[in-house]
């Protein structure tokens, strides 16, 4: 399929789904009310003169730029840690060993529950969401990192070695890209993961953002802005992953894709 | 059978050959008790600038002998030698060229070629203009910036070849290089690698499970039993005449009868080989 009809294809579930959603939600039927009652599912045209809205007087631009900072520094907090504790670990078997087990303890919690904790200790402010998204990053990043130094070709560092590399040449030329192509084809998933802490973050309690946004909605039966601040958390994820595609393409290049013979 | 060193290059009296394995035993441990005898009791030795193969059956141990040529492996008793001095750690006068891809797949061809240089401290700029003259020594000269999975196989192995030669060792391992390659492949990396060998004459340990490969490519032709507990069974010479080209020395006489005559030792050992791997 060329690209060209993908794409067709695409905004044709997009116009379809509205489309069924406007019908459902405004046009009456015999009784006089739409099957649908919009005061529970909003109607696609309340839902974006409300975007509109929040746009047109730069309202939403403060929010986004909140939830963008606790995404991006619990994403660069959360990776920087994992790669160095992966790094450690995979390189002391016996420091893994010993923390083998409280590894695995701390990953099965479900990581809600620090929120309430994370609140108490960092404040209402930013830092409380960016701690929520470092514990699900680190843990990420950490796995593919840890697994990326162990599972490097025992030929390819037989070879190294015999190329005459010292420990510190060894790191920089092998585990270093090794961990580092693990880590980036978990990117996508580790990203996600920070904007997650970062809205939940603010869901459970907070003064700015898009999850504020939302809860607020929700707080006075506002389905409109809850559905509002829905499709631009969507959005938001959508150009987030985008960005992570170029960055891996641009990084990755070296590994091998799926052949394409078009030229 | 039993050639010394000395004999077999006479012109060259270097007292220390440039790699000599004495009386050397690997055995693994495989668990509680229990343990395997990869080899045992082999003496080997190659003179500088001598060109040795070592044919066996599958699995009778000759990558084992030729990783503790390289240091990768300390043997279980018995020594190496290198150029006189006892080897311990990583023989550092070795290149090694792999059966299994070696190539750092995050490194474009100049870069996987350039990097033995920039380990040794040659600066960056340098290492990949000679890196560079290397490939085109290869007949990779228009690959520089692919990445090894954009290579075939055989252009992967060229790159292995000027990775290890750029460092100029005086020593070359080889195990099984040109094992993955069709035949046609093979007789042309073998040309290649005589190409580039007759210009400084290293001593290279070469192994193989071809028969063929081995006479056509080297000076000597050490033949090993079936495992476990492999020995060096035999030892030739090889009566052909340098410069060779692959593809012709087959049809010589002087071949016909060499392969005749270790054959006949070599095929009890692939047959025990076969009984005791189940023709795997």
């Amino acid at each position: 399929m060329s690209r060209v009809t993908l794409i067709g294809f695409q905004i044709l579930v997009m116009v379809v789904t509205l489309a069924a959603w406007h019908l459902l939600t405004t046009v009456p039927m015999s009784n006089g009310k739409p099957l649908v009652p919009p005061f529970f599912f909003s109607t696609p045209g309340d839902v974006f003169a409300r975007i509109w809205q929040w746009f047109a007087d730069g309202s939403i631009w403060r929010h986004l730029w909140i939830t963008l900072t606790e995404a991006t520094l619990a994403f660069v907090i959360g990776s920087v840690g994992g790669i160095l504790v992966g790094f450690w670990f995979a390189r002391q078997p016996l420091i893994a060993a010993i923390f083998d087990p409280y590894v695995k303890m701390i990953n099965a919690l479900p990581r809600i529950v620090l929120a309430p904790i994370f609140t108490l200790w960092f404040g209402l402010g930013i830092w409380s969401k960016v701690a929520l998204g470092v514990t699900l990053v680190f843990f990420i990043v950490f796995f593919n990192v840890y697994q990326g130094v162990r599972e490097v070709s025992p030929t390819v560092l037989a070879n190294a070695r015999m190329l005459g590399m010292n420990e510190r040449q060894l790191m920089r030329h092998v585990y270093w890209p090794s961990a580092l192509s693990w880590m980036f084809s978990s990117l996508h998933t580790s990203v996600g993961f920070a904007v997650v802490g970062a809205v939940v973050g603010e869901y459970l309690g907070s003064a700015a953002g898009l999850g504020y946004l939302i809860l607020q909605a929700e707080g006075t039966f506002d389905i409109a802005g809850v559905f509002a601040g829905m499709f631009v958390l969507a959005a938001f994820v959508i150009v987030i992953d985008g960005i992570v595609t170029l960055v891996e393409r641009r990084l990755l290049v070296w590994r091998p894709a799926a052949a394409d013979t078009r030229t | 059978m039993g050639v010394s060193a000395a004999e077999a290059l006479p012109g060259k009296m270097r007292a220390a050959p440039a790699v000599a394995l004495d009386d050397v035993t690997i055995t693994f441990r495989l668990g509680k008790g229990v343990t395997y005898t990869a080899v045992s009791e082999a003496t080997l030795s190659v003179a500088d600038g001598e060109f040795v193969a070592i044919v066996g059956p599958t699995g009778c141990g000759k990558s084992t002998l030729l990783n503790v040529a390289a240091g990768l492996l300390a043997p279980s008793s018995g020594t190496a030698d290198i150029f006189g001095e006892r080897l311990t750690g990583l023989n550092s006068q070795a290149g090694y060229l792999f059966q299994a891809d070696s190539l750092f797949p995050w490194k474009t061809a100049l870069q996987n070629v350039a990097i033995g240089l920039e380990t040794a401290g040659v600066a960056s700029s340098e290492a990949k203009a000679r890196a560079a003259d290397w490939l085109k020594r290869v007949g990779l000269g228009g690959f520089a910036a692919r990445y090894p999975h954009m290579l075939s196989g055989g252009q992967r192995k060229r790159v292995g070849l000027a990775q290890v030669l750029i460092r100029d060792p005086k020593i070359l391992l080889m195990d099984e290089p040109f094992g993955p390659l069709d035949a046609q492949t093979r007789q042309i990396m073998g040309n290649l690698l005589l190409d580039l060998w007759s210009a400084d004459r290293k001593a290279v340990l070469f192994v193989t499970h071809d028969l063929e490969e081995a006479i056509a490519l080297s000076d000597r032709v050490v033949i090993m039993s079936a495992g476990p507990a492999a020995r060096i069974i035999g030892d030739w010479r090889v009566p052909i005449a340098r410069p060779r080209d692959i593809s012709e020395v087959r049809l010589e006489k002087g071949f016909h009868d060499l392969h005749r005559e270790i054959w006949t030792v070599l095929k009890d050992e692939v047959l025990k080989g076969y009984a005791q791997t189940g023709g795997g």
